[in-house]
């Protein structure tokens, strides 16, 4: 590989890497905070590509579609919050486990009802429709760069939010002991109603933008959700930093994996088997870190 | 109406199989330091986690300025007037000190402002040396000291310590009850649980012992240190 393609496939990496995070921060916030495992969190992903999708032929407009989508995502969480998550928390996993994949099951059923079964595309956004030429033959399209930048200002905000706001400081003490945290007068419930409805946004968030660099097809979802689960379980569960450190890795990793061509004694492990060079790494971090890299041991 | 601030009526109370409250009944009048007192197991912390609404009370009631307050939760008590240093002292591991008394701050039932930030830092000089520490970083005492400033910030009308000075050092345990002292001529009642009989009996205007989920004596510190007998059974003194 020379320089251009190397550095082509880095920002790929990384881009993917980002959009992941993206996921994988609402996943890790909502059980490293309220304890609940929320295998549905991939459905939003799913959700929001096919609303960018249908309110694009609607309204035809993505930056329209963006703001009605994310506003109806954090409408479906506070309502799903307040219908099943809710009486979630004292449960133990199997049933959190249960419950969400009774989740899946609606929306995959919801989504087949509603959209159809059919794999759709959105265009790329006329604004951003260009490409920025890097070298005489080498260009890399602005709406990948837009969408990093989106996905690391969103990042910053997040760090800010919890270190920085009162929002952020109850976050963490009801991370730390719930019932105090009430001690103080504090509506604990309202701030998870809160979380969780921001989990499904950004999730959904997610799949709109991603939608115009990669089909609407009804599997996404779980797809998304097992790659995310990779990045949660890398980076340490609970962990907002170990989300952005393990999705960079993932991202970069399943990216190279892909364009990479090694041989050892006749077998071909890249590209052949890249498509496990993922689940390799959480195996290894698993053996050498069970807690994950910026988990807390238990 | 009487001058009470808290009744607690034949208060019962289950956990799980087992029955822990039979029939508590307890008044607390304001600007009254009532002693708890009990061995280990006999439902002392039940019924403040009654009071604090964390534990749910099966039957009998709870009055708060004369309202019935049983079925509330627990961040609508707090906000009613009820703060709680509980066993252990439940400090925020992952907030610095000056987070965790900022998250507490507010002001107490009818707007009451008593308690702000500056003054809680000016009662306890030694927090005021640790703002940017974690809850973590600090001694025993600091933390006890953070617990008790903390529920201050949150203008309660009563203050509920469980094991107030549970494994300080004695000097530090002093340190603690004079605080205790400030917070008492400062007007707001307070429900102290504490295995230092001699200062909790010296601090408190009542003391009330309780034995197998049932309260036994109510009366003064000075009646109740009259019955060597009692005492003897009771706390093992």
């Amino acid at each position: 590989m020379d320089a251009a393609t190397v550095l082509i496939q880095a920002m790929n990496g990384i881009q993917y890497g980002l959009l992941l995070f993206l996921v994988a921060s609402g996943l890790t916030l909502i059980f490293g905070i309220m304890g609940v495992i929320n295998i549905a969190h991939g459905s939003f992903y799913m959700i929001g590509a096919y609303l960018a999708w249908s309110l694009m032929g609607w309204v035809g407009s993505f930056w329209i579609g963006l703001i009605v989508g994310v506003t109806v995502a954090l409408l479906l969480g506070l309502v799903l919050e307040w219908l099943f998550i809710r009486f979630l928390y004292d449960r133990d996993h199997l049933q959190q486990v249960l419950v969400t994949y009774g989740l899946i099951l609606i929306f995959s059923e919801l989504r087949s009802m509603i959209w159809g079964d059919d794999v759709h595309s959105v265009p790329i956004p006329e604004l951003l429709s260009g490409s920025i030429q890097l070298t005489e033959n080498l260009a890399y399209p602005i709406y990948r760069l837009w969408l990093s930048g989106v996905c690391i200002v969103i990042a910053i905000l997040m760090f800010l939010g919890i270190q920085h706001t009162r929002l952020g400081m109850m976050i963490r003490a009801g991370e730390s002991d719930r019932e105090m945290t009430k001690s103080l007068g504090i509506n604990i419930g309202l701030v998870y109603r809160f979380i969780f409805a921001l989990g499904v946004s950004l999730a959904a968030f997610s799949g709109m933008i991603s939608a115009p660099i990669s089909s609407v097809f009804p599997g996404m979802g779980s797809q998304v959700l097992i790659v995310s689960f990779v990045v949660v379980v890398i980076g340490g569960l609970g962990s907002i930093k170990g989300a952005m450190i393990a999705a960079l890795l993932v991202g970069l990793i399943d990216t190279f994996g892909k364009v990479i061509h090694l041989d050892i004694f006749g077998v071909n492990i890249f590209p052949e088997m890249s498509g496990m060079s993922i689940f390799a790494l959480m195996a290894l971090i698993l053996m050498l870190r069970p807690q994950g890299l910026f988990g807390r041991e238990h | 109406m009487t001058d009470a601030l808290v009744n607690v009526t034949d208060l019962h109370s289950h956990y799980g199989l087992s029955h822990v409250l039979h029939g508590v009944s307890l008044d607390i009048k304001r600007g009254e330091t009532v002693a708890l007192m009990g061995r280990n197991g006999m439902g002392k912390t039940t019924l403040i986690k009654c009071l604090m609404g964390l534990v749910p009370a099966t039957s009998g009631s709870i009055r708060f300025r004369g309202q019935d307050i049983k079925s509330l939760a627990t961040h609508v008590l707090a906000r009613r007037g009820i703060a709680y240093v509980p066993e252990g002292r439940g400090i925020f591991k992952n907030l610095s000190v000056k987070e965790n008394l900022l998250l507490a701050a507010r002001p107490g039932f009818e707007g009451r402002m008593e308690w702000t930030y500056d003054r809680v830092l000016d009662s306890f000089p030694r927090l005021k040396e640790r703002l940017i520490y974690g809850g973590q970083q600090l001694s025993g005492g600091e933390q006890q000291m953070l617990s008790i400033g903390r529920a201050l910030l949150t203008n309660p009308d009563l203050l509920i310590l469980d094991e107030a000075t549970e494994g300080l050092a004695p000097l530090i345990a002093q340190d603690i009850w004079s605080i205790i002292g400030i917070v008492k001529r400062s007007g707001i009642s307070t429900l102290i649980v504490d295995k230092n009989f001699k200062a909790l009996s010296k601090i408190s205007n009542r003391s009330v012992v309780m034995v197998k989920g049932g309260v036994v004596f109510d009366d003064s510190p000075s009646k109740l240190i009259e019955q060597p007998k009692e005492l003897k059974s009771w706390l093992g003194i």
